[in-house]
């Protein structure tokens, strides 16, 4: 097996231009990421500038309501409100003694451009993000934050003017300024070796959990649920559990309206759960396309679930059975946005509340003695930045019964 | 007809390629029959067909569009083949087209409807030469020539390992960045040209639209020319699509001669 493959998946299905950049940042990411020097100040910034170690915290009413014990990661409280910060540190801090000056990044829910934007203020990066169109209006206050942090915000109007075509154009940008310019990808996704860079920064995640449940439970949880578009807090924090295999992993898709797809488009988001194997940005994987191998257009609810591929590792994770792939529908993850409000006083993010949408999905069909009696849901954000959506989502909905 | 023989012919009247790119189906399979067909009467040597893929990654605004207009109005990769194979030019075509729609159909497959339509070489422009062993084997067995690039970052081994698998031509990538049109012949490309050492001729691409540029890319050494957006960009305009292509065409190779 080549070393850049996970499994039958990965590898670095990418133009010529890009073959030594990644050779350079593989080079440097072994070279750094022993080194006593950039672990300290790693962990500096987790520490002091993310807010790390985030809470496991048990989440008593949700608990009280399902019957069993359910944890949550927080990582809605990392700086910025999401785990992309974890990933965003790490690959800055690389850049910065790769001695890059630049720092350019995809974004779907404006997440990864807003934690890019933080490393890169505080690290002294220039920087530039890329935004499919119609995440810019679905999610226009995190285009704010990142302006106001010193990032240039580009609106990518090709193909389905989401988070694929974000990449794209951040591919055709590294392409161009390859030279002195760090792609500083958000999720396990592209060429080898981000999926393992990203992971490898995400772990911290799992490997907190870890800690804290032996802590509080004095053993490991049956089960760990998570979000995956990408897949990078899916990965985060299942990495540290996969050779502990009584703990069982579900990484929930986006289902959207339904798991269907027409001839141009998917209704979902469900690569895992749904897709083929095919080569997308980078990387052999699981994907949504037609027969020809054109990519379709993924839809969901969440902008940053909107994505038709998702990591080679998961892929792979997922064919070998270590992982159970799962997916809750657009209205699902609304009701558990909603519930988890509403119970616990904590706002997820339209992402997390897939995550927690599977535990209530389970339940309310009967299945969730599947998952045991001790759960931890990875939430991965907070839910800040979907209000407004939500807020016209519900306003649609009130019409619709008006009428 | 191989790339090889037609680079043969060349020499023997001590002339350099035009190597001249459309876009299949943009903006119908009859029309791109009939541009391919200009292109020949202008001057075109060999021609290379995009064939359309939905996320094109190394193309730039103007091939982008084209794939997209392509793609609306309908053309696949069978619709493809087929138009190929009813193509009667006597140059080679070469298809180039991006990994994932050759991954689908299987590369075997893929390379045997190609030889099968006439055409004699395969560039995938996201396919570096770490990934590309099963197509180069069903490449190798069904006669194509696949053809890799080279760009000013290619140095050292992989210099080598790209010039030792490469068949037909080198695709030379005159800068860093995406397909378009540009206003000057970058200096890296004289740079890469004159560093390069290989027997196979050597083609530049990307940023070359007029017949100056053409003849400083050959002064410095290039075996061929690689023109596509300038093209592209006449097809858009749907005015007198077929005589300008073949006139950009002849200015072109005025400067191969
Ligand atoms: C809060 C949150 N969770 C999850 C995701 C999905 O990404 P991934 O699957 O890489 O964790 C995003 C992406 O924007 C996000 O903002």
């Amino acid at each position: 097996m080549k070393k850049s493959m996970y499994g039958k998946f990965g590898g670095q299905f990418v133009p010529e231009v890009l073959m030594p950049a990644l050779t350079e940042l593989e080079e440097a990411y072994e070279r750094y990421k022993d080194d006593p020097e950039f672990l300290k100040e790693l962990d500096f910034y987790m520490k002091e500038f993310a807010g790390r170690e985030t809470p496991l915290y048990f989440a008593k009413n949700l608990s009280k309501k399902y019957g069993i014990k359910i944890y949550l990661k927080r990582e809605d409280l990392v700086h910025g409100g999401a785990h992309k910060l974890n990933n965003t540190l790490g690959q800055a801090l690389l850049a910065k003694y790769m001695g890059k000056k630049r720092l350019i990044a995809e974004t779907g829910a404006g997440q990864h451009g807003t934690a890019t934007a933080m490393a890169a203020a505080n690290m002294g990066f220039e920087s530039e993000v890329y935004m499919g169109a119609k995440d810019v209006i679905r999610q226009h206050m995190n285009v704010y934050r990142m302006e106001l942090m010193g990032s240039k915000v580009n609106a990518v109007e090709s193909g389905s003017k989401t988070l694929k075509d974000a990449i794209n154009e951040a591919l055709r940008d590294w392409v161009t300024n390859v030279e002195h310019t760090h792609y500083l990808i958000g999720s396990v996704v592209g060429p080898h070796p981000y999926p393992m860079i990203v992971r490898d920064f995400q772990s911290v995640i799992g490997k907190e959990v870890k800690e804290q449940i032996m802590e509080k439970e004095g053993r490991y949880p049956d089960s760990i649920v998570a979000c995956a578009g990408g897949g990078s807090n899916a990965m985060g924090i299942f990495y540290p559990f996969i050779e502990d295999k009584e703990v069982k992993l579900f990484p929930v898709e986006a289902g959207g309206k339904e798991l269907k797809t027409t001839e141009k488009e998917a209704l979902h988001s469900a690569s895992l759960c749904v897709g083929e194997e095919g080569i997308l940005q980078g990387a052999h994987t699981l994907i949504l396309q037609d027969k020809y191998g054109q990519i379709l257009e993924s839809s969901s609810v969440s902008a940053g679930l909107d994505y038709s591929g998702v990591g080679p590792e998961l892929a792979h994770l997922a064919d070998i059975g270590r992982i159970t792939p799962c997916t809750v529908n657009d209205d699902e993850a609304l009701e558990a946005f909603y519930e988890l409000s509403r119970l616990e006083g904590i706002i997820p993010a339209l992402e997390s509340s897939h995550a927690i949408a599977y535990v209530m999905k389970m339940a309310k069909i009967g299945k969730l003695e599947e998952l045991g009696d001790l759960v931890v849901i990875n939430l991965s954000g907070r839910g800040d930045k979907d209000l407004e959506a939500v807020f016209k989502l519900k306003e649609e909905e009130t019409k619709e019964a008006c009428q | 007809m191989r790339i090889g023989d037609k680079f043969a012919e060349l020499k023997e009247k001590n002339e350099k390629a035009l190597i001249a790119y459309a876009c299949a189906g943009d903006p119908s399979a009859e029309a791109t029959k009939e541009i391919v067909h200009a292109l020949v009467k202008g001057g075109a040597d060999i021609v290379e067909l995009g064939m359309p893929f939905s996320d094109p990654v190394a193309d730039g605004p103007t091939i982008q569009a084209a794939s997209t207009r392509a793609l609306e109005a309908g053309m696949n990769p069978d619709m493809y083949f087929e138009m190929a194979a009813s193509i009667e030019e006597n140059v080679p075509l070469v298809c180039m087209t991006y990994y994932n729609l050759i991954y689908k159909r299987g590369n075997e497959k893929f390379a045997k409807d190609c030889a099968e339509a006439g055409i004699t070489g395969i560039i995938v422009p996201d396919l570096p030469a770490e990934e590309a062993d099963e197509l180069h084997v069903a490449c190798k067995h069904n006669g194509v020539d696949l053809i890799f690039l080279i760009t000013p970052v290619t140095t050292g081994k992989r210099m080598e390992k790209n010039l030792e698998k490469t068949s037909g031509f080198v695709y030379i990538v005159s800068r860093l960045g995406v397909t378009g049109e540009r206003v000057d012949v970058a200096e890296s490309t004289k740079n890469i040209l004159a560093r390069i050492d290989t027997e196979v001729p050597k083609a530049v691409g990307f940023g070359i639209s007029n017949g100056q540029q053409a003849a400083e890319v050959i002064k410095a050494g290039a075996d061929a020319v690689i023109v596509g957006s300038a093209f592209v960009n006449i097809i858009a305009s749907g005015e007198n699509v077929n005589e300008r292509v073949e006139k950009l065409a002849s200015e072109l190779k005025i400067s191969c001669r």
